[in-house]
């Protein structure tokens, strides 16, 4: 079992980490009754914070909410506290990583880390490495081959990366992100 | 007029379309833009989820880049640049204490702070000024008349109305439609407006995404659009790709190549035929002959 931490140093240290107003919710629902995603989420983005504020940090971090979240900020549009619910999912993510949490959506943490990767290095997004690197880490090497096709035979996809000339100002910046690596 | 301008990721590769078409109506309205020097990625829809100071400081390099440029407000196509870029500056804006630590690392890492004088406008704001509308309503050659279609905001134009407002609504935002019935479209009322299509995980996790696009498609179908209008690469990326098959495709359009074919511009057959599903259909027959100037856009 895992160490057992005081209630609220939990709810705190997502405060901290995702500078949302964790505590001010009541629970009204509003967010979880105009996100898109519910049918795909465990747990609902109300509940999220629930779990939040009592402090249960393995179902928060555990959970597929965290990763199915599209970031759409419809709920913190509406949300009459202003809670962002998306920017606490971002920090619950980044915690989970860093706690050696199972990631519950592999694919989502897979494709983030591809993304990031391409970026890191030309500093701009290179699509169809992002790609194969995605394809590398998932095995899903044969998922949307004839739409990649497609796509590159309509010259969407570029074989060559484009890179910006001060690519040391990304790595700077990536280095002081403490963006947790693959 | 002059704008920097900062394409994105988006426009130099799966959305050329888009960016092709920015730029001619943009010429055409009389509006000059400077492609923003050395500009990086964005980190959209990635650098959030991975790190707290990738938010901020990925899009804060370009607002930095931009105040240097000094070529004017920043125009950005892409709705998920343009809503980064804008939280980057609401954060900078605040001047909390993250602000200023964001601030001192990019002064060691560019030689530069952000003083805040940059104005990030998207291009359905700057397509909506009084002044700009007035030269598209004198402009429009070819008028889409019977164009039935659906305006598709999507998420990140209006959300959250407090970082990003120019929609006077933005829960019915109508900036869109404006522009779509100067071109001479009619733009249907319908419910999907501002519904969230996923494209963040349209790779990760593409069976959500197709739930996601098939309420989108079907609520515009059920409100008589034959095709839909964005102003994101994202979202039109995402929902040309991923209808589910067997149904009846429907065309997505930028809402500038659409501008283009009303404004009578050369060159919207290369746009158009970059769509993965085919644009000709519906545009058969639109304001008498738009056909013969676009060619095949099939497979
Ligand atoms: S909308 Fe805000 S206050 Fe209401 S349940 Fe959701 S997070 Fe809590
Ligand atoms: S940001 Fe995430 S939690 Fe909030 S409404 Fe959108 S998908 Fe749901």
């Amino acid at each position: 079992m895992a160490a057992i931490e005081p209630v609220v140093e939990f709810g705190r240290r997502v405060e901290t980490h995702s500078g949302q107003p964790v505590n001010r919710c009541y629970q009204c629902r509003k967010c979880s009754g105009g996100c898109p995603l519910t049918f795909a989420m465990d747990i609902l983005p109300h509940q999220l914070i629930r779990l939040v504020q009592l402090g249960l940090s393995e179902k928060a971090l555990q959970s597929k909410t965290i990763w199915v979240c599209a970031a759409c900020r419809t709920c913190v549009s509406r949300c009459p506290n202003g809670i962002d619910t998306a920017a606490v999912a971002d920090a619950l993510k980044q915690m989970a990583v860093e706690s050696g949490t199972a990631v519950a959506e592999n694919k989502v943490y897979a494709f983030h880390q591809s993304f990031l990767q391409s970026v890191r290095s030309n500093g701009r997004l290179h699509e169809l490495g992002m790609i194969a690197g995605y394809k590398l880490k998932t095995k899903t090497y044969t998922q949307d081959l004839a739409m990649g096709l497609g796509m590159f035979r309509r010259g969407k996809l570029k074989l060559m990366a484009e890179k910006i000339s001060r690519r040391d100002e990304i790595r700077q910046i990536f280095a002081r992100s403490g963006e947790v690596k693959a | 007029m002059r704008y920097s301008y900062y394409p994105g990721c988006s426009l130099h590769s799966t959305a050329s379309e888009y960016d092709l078409s920015t730029r001619a109506v943009m010429e055409a309205l009389g509006v000059e833009l400077v492609e923003l020097s050395d500009w990086n990625c964005c980190g959209a829809s990635s650098g959030h989820a991975s790190s707290h100071f990738l938010t901020y400081a990925l899009p804060l390099r370009n607002l930095i880049l931009a105040e240097k440029q000094a070529a004017g407000d920043l125009l950005v196509p892409c709705a998920a640049c343009y809503n980064l870029l804008k939280t980057a500056d609401y954060k900078m804006a605040s001047r909390d204490g993250e602000a200023e630590s964001l601030n001192s690392e990019m002064q060691t890492i560019m030689g530069r702070r952000y003083e805040g004088r940059v104005q990030v406008r998207h291009v359905l704001e700057v397509l909506a000024l009084p002044e700009i509308r007035r030269k598209i309503a004198a402009g429009v050659t070819r008028p889409l008349s019977g164009l039935k279609v659906a305006a598709y905001y999507g998420c990140l134009l209006s959300r959250p109305p407090q970082v990003v407002a120019f929609e006077d609504n933005p829960e019915q935002p109508t900036t869109m439609d404006a522009v779509l019935r100067l071109a001479g479209a009619e733009p249907v009322p319908w419910w999907g407006k501002t519904d969230c299509c996923g494209a963040s995980l349209a790779i990760s996790q593409p069976g959500l995404v197709e739930t996601m696009v098939g309420r989108i498609v079907s609520a515009a179908s059920y409100a008589g659009a034959t095709a839909l209008v964005t102003a994101c690469p994202l979202c039109q990326s995402n929902l040309d790709t991923r209808q589910a098959p067997g149904q009846e495709m429907m065309p997505v359009f930028f809402i500038t190549e659409l501008l283009g074919l009303a404004l009578g511009l050369a060159g919207s057959d290369k746009w158009l035929r970059r769509h993965m599903c085919d644009t000709q259909p519906v545009l058969a027959g639109v304001g008498g002959s738009l056909t013969a100037a676009h060619g095949k856009a099939g497979m």
